[in-house]
């Protein structure tokens, strides 16, 4: 009986998240994965009903052309985060805690910004008009101002931006518990630095970095605003087509099927960093 | 000289001295003991002689040629640390091979000199475990395995078996010094257990106070410290303040002879007599005689195998180890007779 009554208290606890789970997430889900299968009213609305019609319009080469692009542009954008965050956050943990903080606080703040801001704020600085070339040809580097926004480059600076502090929130933890002795052993058997950065910090480091790269690709993965602030009509994402096809279109039933495509691309992801996680052998 | 030579070694972190002022020559062979309490600066000097730190002033120098400035990977001194840094996405065998396939080793030969380590610490056959898979005894071999794969022209190690319980550190003591015999490798270790030094060392440097206080084989530092933060780090000391009196020391009006007088010590100036508990004598109280003094037993701790008896004498503590057998006389609260042998006693700066 006394072994009992803490185990009850158990079934308690869990109501409550399995609660917020339902209410914020398995029942709109539910709703969403209903409506992308029901019938759209042409002109209106949709109607209930079962049909696979908006998930066979996946297979046209304009979706495949979106589809491709939208995984090339979060891969591209977490390589890069990746590449730029990794050495910052390496750098970073070396230093005395005392020090870290304000670089911390400085990252942390770059969170509170919406990505509205940040779209129009990397809009205006790579413009013609106001933008860091006037700064350049005034320092003699360029001979003419040049508009740098809609893009491609553009587009991957605002994203990158967004999501560096992501990354280094993912890589801090498992950088700053390295065991700075580790590459000093490296060091000390005949290793150059960059030999021992290649063959110990980043294999030892390795589901820190997945996880970073993971995280980065299906955050930007969902990314809608920058692609439309940033970049021009083919830079446009999937995500960018949900919001066309459920606001613009009225197309529910499509956007709703596409947004359920890309959960099932991003789930896996998901798995794979588990599974990369769950194989990391413990520290000595 | 051939071997490894520190001139006047300094190193300081912005305002803070970490070292001041080390000199120390290490000749090829020797198994030689850094000893310090915590904070004295003994593992910065091993890192200068590894080259993970640079000395703030000073040079380091290996067989007459200048490393102060070398690279550590361009050393070639294998390192024991403290963690033991084993790398943890390596299996052991992998570990120890790491620094044979930086030099460029076949992989057949780098598989045999794999297994000869293995052989050598005692752990054959266990190349394709995982380091997660070892026990604490067996990552300290390993780790010893893999700082000795290049045959290293230094062996380093900074505190290596502090992670180790009191009876493995013990064996691995003895283990390491009949290792280090073996092989006649040149060894410097850091410690701060005054018996893994006794132990295993040729040559014991003590450190205090951010400099060397003394070098020396260990007995003779157990015997003749030359001053009071050496004779009271190692092992215990008798330190009964009194005045330097025509060579010997002056206690309650008493001059004791001593055996040797330390530096920096003047006529009729302060100075402490130094003698080791093991030493101190009892006899009956009023039994007269060169170099006694009375005391008052004030506790008796009878430990089985040794006695130790603290003793009111001169206004001072005095601590007396003996026998069993020879204490059955001395009860708490009694009087004595105390005798400090001349040929035991130092005296040392106060």
């Amino acid at each position: 009986m006394i072994r009992s009554a803490p185990r009850g208290r158990d079934h308690v606890l869990a109501v409550y998240p399995l609660a917020m789970l339902a209410v914020f997430f398995l029942v709109p889900f539910g709703i969403m994965l209903a409506v992308s299968v029901f019938h759209r009213v042409q002109g209106g609305f949709y109607e209930p009903g079962f049909e696979l019609a908006s998930y066979a319009r996946f297979f046209t080469p304009f979706f495949g052309g979106v589809l491709g692009f939208s995984l090339a542009l979060a891969g591209i954008a977490s390589l890069l985060c990746v590449a730029l965050g990794f050495p910052f956050t390496y750098f970073l943990t070396r230093m005395p805690r005392r020090r870290q903080v304000p670089f911390l606080v400085f990252l942390l703040s770059v969170l509170s910004l919406s990505e509205v801001i940040i779209g129009f704020s990397w809009s205006i600085l790579l413009s013609r008009t106001a933008g860091l070339s006037n700064l350049f040809v005034a320092l003699g580097l360029l001979e003419a101002p040049a508009a740098w926004t809609p893009g491609f480059g553009a587009l991957l600076a605002g994203l990158c931006y967004l999501a560096l502090p992501y990354a280094v929130l993912v890589l801090y933890p498992a950088l700053s518990r390295l065991d700075p002795e580790l590459v000093e052993a490296a060091r000390s058997l005949g290793a150059s630095p960059l030999r021992t950065f290649f063959t110990v910090v980043v294999p030892v480091l390795r589901p820190a970095i997945v996880a970073a790269l993971v995280m980065v690709f299906v955050f930007t993965l969902g990314a809608y605003l920058l692609p439309q602030l940033l970049g021009q009509p083919q830079h446009w994402t999937l995500s960018v087509l949900i919001t066309d096809q459920a606001i613009y279109q009225s197309n529910l039933p499509f956007a709703a099927a596409m947004a359920i495509f890309l959960l099932a691309v991003s789930l896996p992801l998901v798995g794979l960093t588990q599974w990369l996680g769950r194989r990391r052998s413990p520290a000595p | 000289m051939s071997g490894l030579v520190l001139e006047k070694i300094d190193k300081h972190f912005g305002s803070v001295v970490a070292l001041s002022d080390v000199r120390l020559e290490i000749a090829h062979g020797q198994f030689v003991c850094l000893l310090g309490p915590s904070g004295c600066g003994k593992t910065t000097l091993l890192r200068i002689i590894a080259g993970l730190e640079a000395p703030s002033a000073g040079r380091v120098l290996l067989d007459a040629e200048e490393i102060t400035e070398q690279a550590v990977h361009k050393r070639g001194f294998g390192m024991v640390f403290q963690s033991l840094a084993l790398f943890p996405h390596l299996t052991v065998g992998e570990n120890i091979a790491y620094g044979l396939k930086v030099r460029g080793l076949a992989k057949p030969e780098q598989d045999a000199r794999v297994a000869e380590l293995l052989e050598l610490v005692r752990l054959p056959g266990l190349a394709a475990r995982h380091i997660a898979q070892l026990s604490g005894g067996q990552r300290q071999r390993i780790a010893i395995a893999r700082a000795l794969a290049l045959k290293p022209k230094l062996f380093l190690l900074d505190e290596p078996l502090s992670a180790l319980d009191a009876k493995l550190r013990e064996e691995m003591q003895i283990e390491l010094r009949l290792l280090q015999q073996q092989l006649g490798i040149t060894t410097i270790v850091v410690t701060h257990d005054q018996r893994e030094a006794m132990t295993m060392a040729d040559l014991v440097v003590v450190m205090g106070d951010n400099r060397v206080q003394q070098v020396g084989a260990p007995l003779d530092i157990y015997r003749r410290p030359v001053n009071r933060f050496v004779a009271d780090f190692i092992g215990t000391s008798n330190l009964i303040p009194g005045r330097l009196r025509e060579g010997g020391v002056e206690v309650a009006g008493a001059r004791l002879a001593v055996a040797e007088v330390g530096p920096g010590l003047a006529e009729g100036g302060e100075a402490s007599l130094c003698i080791r508990p093991e030493e101190v004598r009892l006899l009956a109280a009023g039994e007269a005689g060169a170099n006694r003094l009375p005391g008052r037993i004030s506790f008796v701790r009878d430990l089985g195998a040794t006695v130790e008896i603290s003793l009111d004498c001169a206004g001072t503590q005095v601590l007396c180890l003996t026998m069993p057998e020879q204490h059955g006389q001395f009860r708490q609260g009694g009087t004595v007779t105390v005798e400090l042998p001349a040929a035991a006693c130092l005296a040392l700066a106060p």
